[in-house]
């Protein structure tokens, strides 16, 4: 910013801000784990301090393991998440290369058409997509979701792929073909290695985002062992119009730890990616 | 094939036939169309079948009438005509713009406010960009039931404090009050979908060269005006790519009304999307659901024209 700032502008122009933002953007996980952490006589004891926790509890959490199916949810979720990662990341990586690097008919036209598929959102194709996996005899399989989520993210994965592969310089290749490498070669050895923060961004993000699917795997996954978090918490931990708040709010969190964790590790790439390209949410 | 020099020298016919299609296959391999082609057919014969084949399909559903488990019937423009005269469909479609119209708003101004709040100079500011990322981060379904307990007229967050600090003997009925269910959503999508706007304005902050801030501050501009005529403008780009993406997969939302208010109370929160999921899922009208789901079509063809001539010009 130009010029010093004195304290009191400091304090109006960057601390309340920034602490309101954070109020903002944080309080709901506060009330979650201040939820979770109450047993049921102080959680609905209408004289007690709402956001103070008298006497911790672990009840939610362990009724969550003993009475629920949440850990196999858990497993269900990075599955799902990891192999649909993968297969977007390998398709993603096959379409994004040809056309970030090379010259062919028809490229142009089928770069618009990647982008035009990644803003195709799930909601628009979810009724012929239930129809087609009925008819593939793949509904209630993990298998369902494991080959729906691609659609959503290869697009997505491709698109930032491009972007890496255009910034490496295209004497790099030259070289190494008349060096004697093959066109797979010089792929393998020379362009994609440096591209690895881009499979980072690309990955994390692509992770992420199967990991909020919701659509899907509520139109596809109806068997309680074969769920995934998100709909396993809304279809089984909401028993009609009964609430168990602390049980929902212990699987909010921890079901959200996971992702957080893994992101935690992996900001720098994840903002990188979200700034990249623009993303779903 | 032989390897004995003075044999082949012998006949050196015979040695380039095979020799010679043999570098023509490599040849034709290394070509780029070629080369270009085998990479791109597998993943576009995935994204045919699984995109482009129910996006027709979807289509074909439009025009007929097929209950659930029983033959398609033709019905023309039928299913469009039964929408065109269904009043929760035209509430669904004013709920979706008022919506995404009113939360894409505030995303924007939030978030323009939060990228010039960070874009000052202070410590830890990689964990405070991280944590305030957190609402965009964490699985949608699972910060809605979150917001639901928030939001519960009982027992929830906002109405206890209410109630603690002795401001209402009974709080309001955040989502079972049409109005108040409205807002509600349009809440709870700007609390996640702030940050995004966030940090990515801040990046394209970051993107302005200190010495126009200078330039501008020795030439007489005021803050406002160094807003107005210097970093405005040049935001525009990213501001124009974060607002469409945004307005996009705001129009199309499905999970976080599904799960807060069901489209309820009365349809007062009903969007396109989760009014088509209840007639093909809850009334098991295939095609008459996927009709309402093509609804959204235009609107998506809308903004993709608007993308494109604005990258024209720019």
């Amino acid at each position: 910013m130009v010029g010093e700032l004195t304290w009191p502008r400091r304090l109006l122009g960057l601390w309340v801000p920034l602490a309101a933002l954070f109020v903002f953007a944080l309080f709901p996980f506060a009330w979650m784990a201040a939820t979770s952490l109450k047993a049921n006589a102080e959680l609905y004891d209408p004289a007690a301090n709402p956001m103070w926790i008298r006497h911790p509890s672990l009840v939610h959490y362990i009724d969550l393991f003993k009475e629920t199916n949440f850990v196999v949810w858990i497993g269900n979720t990075m599955l799902v998440a990891l192999v649909s990662t993968l297969i977007s990341l390998l398709l993603g990586v096959m379409l994004a290369y040809p056309l970030a690097r090379m010259r062919f008919p028809a490229a142009g036209l089928l770069a618009i058409s990647v982008a035009v598929a990644y803003l195709v959102p799930q909601t628009l194709l979810f009724v012929p997509m239930a129809d087609l996996i009925n008819r593939m005899k793949l509904g209630d399989s993990l298998s369902a979701v494991m080959l729906t989520y691609p659609t959503l993210l290869v697009p997505f994965c491709a698109w930032l792929l491009i972007g890496y592969f255009k910034t490496v310089p295209r004497e790099l290749e030259e070289a190494a073909l008349i060096d004697g490498a093959s066109r797979w070669r010089a792929m393998t050895r020379v362009i994609l290695p440096l591209c690895t923060p881009g499979f980072l961004s690309a990955g994390i993000f692509a992770f992420t985002l199967a990991q909020n699917e919701f659509l899907y795997a509520l139109l596809f996954l109806n068997t309680s062992t074969i769920r995934t978090v998100p709909v396993g918490v809304t279809g089984e931990l909401i028993r009609g119009d009964a609430f168990y708040w602390g049980q929902l709010m212990a699987a909010a969190l921890l079901g959200s730890l996971p992702v957080v964790l893994i992101y935690s590790f992996f900001v720098k790439y994840y903002v990188a990616g979200l700034t990249a390209g623009s993303v779903k949410g | 094939m032989s390897t004995n020099p003075v044999l082949e020298a012998a006949r050196p016919a015979a040695r380039a036939v095979p020799v010679r299609r043999a570098f023509q296959l490599r040849e034709w391999l290394e070509r780029e169309a070629v080369f270009s082609w085998l990479m791109l057919t597998p993943p576009l014969l995935f994204l045919l079948a699984f995109l482009g084949y129910p996006f027709c399909y979807g289509v074909y559903l439009s025009f007929v009438r097929r209950p659930v488990a029983q033959p398609a019937t033709f019905v023309g423009l039928g299913n469009f005509v039964n929408l065109w005269s269904d009043s929760i469909f035209w509430q669904a479609v004013w709920n979706t713009f008022r919506f995404t119209g009113a939360a894409t708003v505030l995303k924007l101004v939030g978030g323009l406010g939060m990228a010039l709040v960070m874009h000052q100079n202070f410590r830890m500011k990689g964990v405070t960009r991280a944590l305030l990322l957190l609402p965009f981060i964490v699985p949608t379904v699972l910060s809605t039931v979150a917001w639901q307990w928030i939001l519960d007229p009982g027992m929830g967050m906002f109405n206890r404090i209410l109630m603690y600090v002795g401001l209402v003997t009974q709080g309001p009925s955040w989502l079972g009050n049409p109005t108040l269910a409205l807002v509600s959503v349009i809440l709870v999508n700007t609390w996640r979908g702030l940050p995004f706007f966030g940090i990515t304005i801040l990046a394209g902050l970051q993107t302005i060269p200190t010495e126009l801030m200078e330039t501008a501050t020795i030439d007489g501009a005021g803050s406002w005006q160094r807003f107005r005529y210097v970093t405005l403008p040049l935001l525009m780009p990213v501001i124009f790519i974060v607002t469409t993406f945004s307005i996009i997969f705001t129009f199309f939302d499905f999970q976080l009304v599904y799960v807060l208010t069901g489209g309820g109370p009365a349809n007062a929160t009903h969007l396109m999307a989760t009014y088509a999921y209840s007639i093909s899922m809850g009334g098991g009208q295939m095609g008459l659901g996927s009709a309402a789901a093509l609804a959204m079509v235009p609107m998506l063809g809308l903004v993709l024209v608007a993308m494109s001539s604005y990258v024209r010009k720019a």
